[in-house]
C-alpha cells in the first residue's frame, strides 16, 4: 500500500491543471507567517529557488509540493490535502487572480502511515 | 452609536503621476466587504504596463523631490496628517467596511496612529542631521544622507491605512518617491488617501497601483528601475521578493509575521489589583483586531502554579468579548478579512483539536444574524496544549490562542524561543529581575514588558529569525530609505609622496 503525505481534492486539481496550462511548470511551496501565510503558494518553477533547506513532501496533480525544513519539523505528524475556497486571497501565488485560493486541510497521520512515510 | 460604510464610487483608478488613471488593459477586480460580503467597489486589476507607468512617473519626480528641503517635506507630511485627521471618521468607516475590524479600533487605533506617524516623521527630519568628524587635523569626514530614489512598497490588509503610513511616511520624509501596492483585499483607504492628498505632493512622488500579487506585485518587486523593495507579508512571498531583488542587487526589508509568546509569571497573582486586571486583558489581547496582527500574542505561557486561577479569569474575559456588527461602537471583535482566512482559521481549530488540544473557549465559527450572516466571523478561541503542536507553531492570523504552562524561568525561555519566528513577545511579572532578564533572553524584535499591542511611532519594530529583518517606526527607519554619502575632505596641501 502506498502512503502519501499530501493529496489534492478533485476541485483543487481541476484549478491546478488550468493554472499549469496557463503558466507552464509550477511548484507548491507551503508558506508561513503573516497575513496570507500558512497557505500553499503556487509559483512558476523557474521563479522559486529550492535547495536542501526545503523538503519535498510529494506530488499532487503532477506538481511538486515543498516546505521549508524547519517548518516541516512541526508539520511532519500531519497529512495534508490541498483544497480550494472561493474568495479573495493575497500573495504572489498564481491562483490569486482566479478568485479561488488554495487551502490546506490537515489531519493526523495514523501509526501505519507514520511508519511507512519518507520523509 | 452606530456607523456605516461610506459611499463608494462604482470603480476607481490607479493613482499615477498625480492623477487617477484607468488600468491600461481596462480590467478591474471586485472588492467585497467581509462585514456582509457585499460589493464595495471595483479596483484596477493592473499588470506590468500600469506598474511600469507608475515607476516611470516616480523616476521622473525623484530628482526634484529628493532635493526639496527637509522643512518643505515636513510641512507636506504635516498637511497629510491634517487631512487624515480631518477625515478620521470616513477613514475609520472605510477601514471597517474594507477589512471587517470593529469601528472602535479604526476610530481609536488605526487612523489616529496613522496621523501620528506622519507627524512623527515630519518632525524627525527637522531634528536629525548628518555628521561631520575631524578624523585628523587635515581630514574631515562628512556624512550626508541622500534618498535612495524610488521605493516599491507592498503592504498587507490587516491595518491597511496604518501599514501604508508605516512605510510611506518615512520613505517620503527621507526624500524618496513611492510606488505602493496595497493588498488586493483592502484597496480602499490608499485610494481615498490619494484622492485627498493629490494636490499636496508633486506628481509622481506618491503612486498607488492596485492588483494581484503575480500580476502587479511581481513586476513591481522585480523592476530594475526601483531602488528598494519593502514588503510585509508571508515567508514564501518574502523569499520570492528577495530573489527578484537579488537579480537587481536591490536592498529589501521584510516583515513576515510571528508566533509571539505572551509569558505570565506567578508574581502577577500576588495581589488582586489593577495590575492583575491589566495582565488578564494582556492575555485576551490575542483577540485584538480578530487576531489579524503579525505580533498577535498567539501563545500564552503561564507559570504552572498560577495556571488554574489565572486561566479561569482569562476564559471569563474572553467569553465576555462582544461580537457583532463591526460598525457598532460596542462591538469588540468584528469579521475576519476574507473567506479564505475564515476557512483557514477553522482548519487550524480542527487540526488543533485533532492534535489533542483542549478547547477552553470558542472553537467554532460565529453565526451572526441578518445581513451579517454572510460575513466571516469566528468565536474567540482558547486551545490548551503543548508547544510542539501545529497551533503553537503556525501563524493562524485569527482570534485563536494556544495556551501552555511552564515550571520556571528556564522553561519559559525555552518554550518562548522554540519557534521559527521572533517578532513580538510579552512578559508579565512583578519581579524586578525578570522584568529585564527574561525580555533579554527572548529572541524577538519587540518585547512588551507588562503591556502589549502598543505601537508608538517612536519605538522600533521588526523581526528576528524568520520574522524578517529591517525595522519600521522610529527615526532609524529613515536610514532604511537612504544612502549614506561620505565626503572625505583633505585640507592638507602636501601630496602623499607615493608618486
Amino acid at each position: 500500500m502506498e502512503f502519501k503525505r499530501v493529496e489534492i481534492t478533485p476541485e483543487a486539481d481541476k484549478l491546478l491543471q488550468e493554472l499549469k496550462q496557463k503558466h507552464g511548470e509550477v511548484i507548491f511551496h507551503q508558506s508561513g507567517g503573516c497575513c496570507d501565510g500558512s497557505s500553499p503558494m503556487l509559483l512558476p518553477k523557474e521563479d522559486f529557488y529550492i535547495d536542501e533547506n526545503d523538503i519535498l513532501l510529494g506530488e499532487v496533480g503532477g506538481v511538486k509540493f515543498y516546505m521549508s525544513h524547519d517548518q516541516f519539523e512541526y508539520w511532519k505528524h500531519t497529512h495534508l490535502t490541498v483544497d480550494i475556497i472561493k474568495g479573495r486571497g493575497g500573495s504572489f501565488s498564481l491562483d490569486i487572480p482566479t478568485g479561488y485560493r488554495f487551502l490546506i486541510k490537515s489531519r493526523m497521520l495514523n501509526d501505519e502511515e507514520n511508519k511507512n512515510l519518507n520523509p | 452609536m452606530s456607523y456605516s460604510a461610506p459611499k463608494f464610487k462604482e470603480k476607481y483608478g490607479n493613482f499615477i503621476n498625480g492623477k487617477f488613471q484607468d488600468p491600461i488593459d481596462g480590467e478591474y477586480f471586485e472588492n467585497h466587504s467581509p462585514v456582509d460580503n457585499k460589493l464595495l467597489a471595483k479596483y484596477p486589476r493592473s499588470n506590468e504596463k500600469d506598474v511600469k507607468a507608475a515607476i516611470e512617473a516616480a523616476n521622473n519626480a525623484k530628482h526634484e523631490w529628493g532635493n526639496t528641503s527637509a522643512s518643505e517635506r515636513a510641512a507636506i507630511l504635516h498637511k497629510i496628517a491634517d487631512v487624515i485627521q480631518e477625515n478620521l471618521e470616513t477613514f475609520a468607516q472605510m477601514e471597517t467596511a474594507d477589512n471587517g475590524k470593529s469601528i472602535r479600533e479604526t476610530m481609536n487605533a488605526d487612523v489616529p496612529l496613522a496621523v501620528d506617524h506622519f507627524r512623527y516623521f515630519a518632525s524627525a527630519i527637522r531634528a536629525e542631521e548628518g555628521s561631520a568628524t575631524e578624523l585628523n587635523e587635515n581630514t574631515l569626514s562628512l556624512i550626508i544622507n541622500e534618498p535612495l530614489g524610488v521605493v516599491a512598497q507592498i503592504i498587507p490588509w490587516n491595518f491597511p491605512l496604518l501599514m501604508l503610513a508605516w512605510k510611506v511616511a518615512p520613505a517620503l520624509a527621507s526624500g524618496n518617491c513611492v510606488v505602493l501596492k496595497p493588498a488586493e483585499q483592502t484597496p480602499a483607504s490608499a485610494t481615498f488617501l490619494a484622492e485627498k492628498i493629490a494636490d499636496l505632493l508633486p506628481p509622481g512622488v506618491f503612486n498607488v497601483v492596485h492588483g494581484f500579487g503575480p500580476e502587479a506585485g511581481k513586476p513591481l518587486a522585480s523592476s530594475p528601475n526601483v531602488d528598494k523593495v519593502a514588503f510585509t507579508g508571508e515567508t514564501t512571498t518574502g523569499q520570492l521578493i528577495m530573489q527578484y531583488a537579488s537579480k537587481n542587487l536591490h536592498p529589501v526589508t521584510m516583515e513576515l509575521g510571528g508566533k509571539s509568546p505572551n509569558v505570565f509569571f506567578n508574581s502577577i497573582m500576588d495581589h488582586d489589583d489593577a495590575f492583575l486586571d491589566k495582565c488578564i486583558e494582556g492575555a485576551v489581547l490575542f483577540a485584538f483586531n480578530q487576531g489579524e496582527v503579525c505580533t498577535a500574542p498567539s501563545r500564552i505561557l503561564i507559570q504552572e502554579d498560577i495556571y488554574d486561577e489565572f486561566i479561569k479569569r482569562v476564559i471569563e474575559r474572553t467569553k465576555a468579548i462582544k461580537m457583532g456588527n463591526p460598525f457598532e461602537e460596542s462591538t469588540m471583535m468584528g469579521a475576519q478579512a476574507s473567506s479564505d482566512q475564515h476557512q483557514k482559521i477553522l482548519e487550524y481549530i480542527k487540526i488543533g483539536k485533532d492534535e489533542g488540544a483542549e478547547v477552553l473557549a470558542g472553537g467554532d465559527a460565529a453565526k451572526l444574524d441578518g445581513d451579517l450572516a454572510n460575513g466571516f466571523y469566528i468565536q474567540p478561541t482558547i486551545l490548551k496544549g503543548h508547544n510542539k503542536m501545529r497551533v503553537f507553531q503556525e501563524e493562524i492570523f485569527g482570534p485563536v490562542v494556544a495556551v501552555c504552562t511552564f515550571k520556571d524561568e528556564a522553561e519559559a525561555i525555552e518554550i518562548a524561543n522554540d519557534t521559527m519566528y521572533g517578532l513580538g513577545a510579552g512578559v508579565w511579572t512583578r519581579d524586578a529581575h525578570q522584568l529585564y532578564q527574561i525580555p533579554r533572553a527572548i529572541k524577538a524584535g519587540r518585547v512588551w514588558v507588562n503591556c502589549y499591542h502598543d505601537y508608538p511611532a517612536h519605538a522600533p519594530f521588526g523581526g528576528y529569525k524568520k520574522s524578517g529583518f529591517g525595522r519600521e517606526n522610529h527615526l532609524m527607519m529613515l536610514n532604511h530609505y537612504r544612502q549614506s554619502k561620505n565626503m572625505l575632505i583633505s585640507y592638507d596641501k602636501n601630496k602623499l609622496g607615493f608618486f
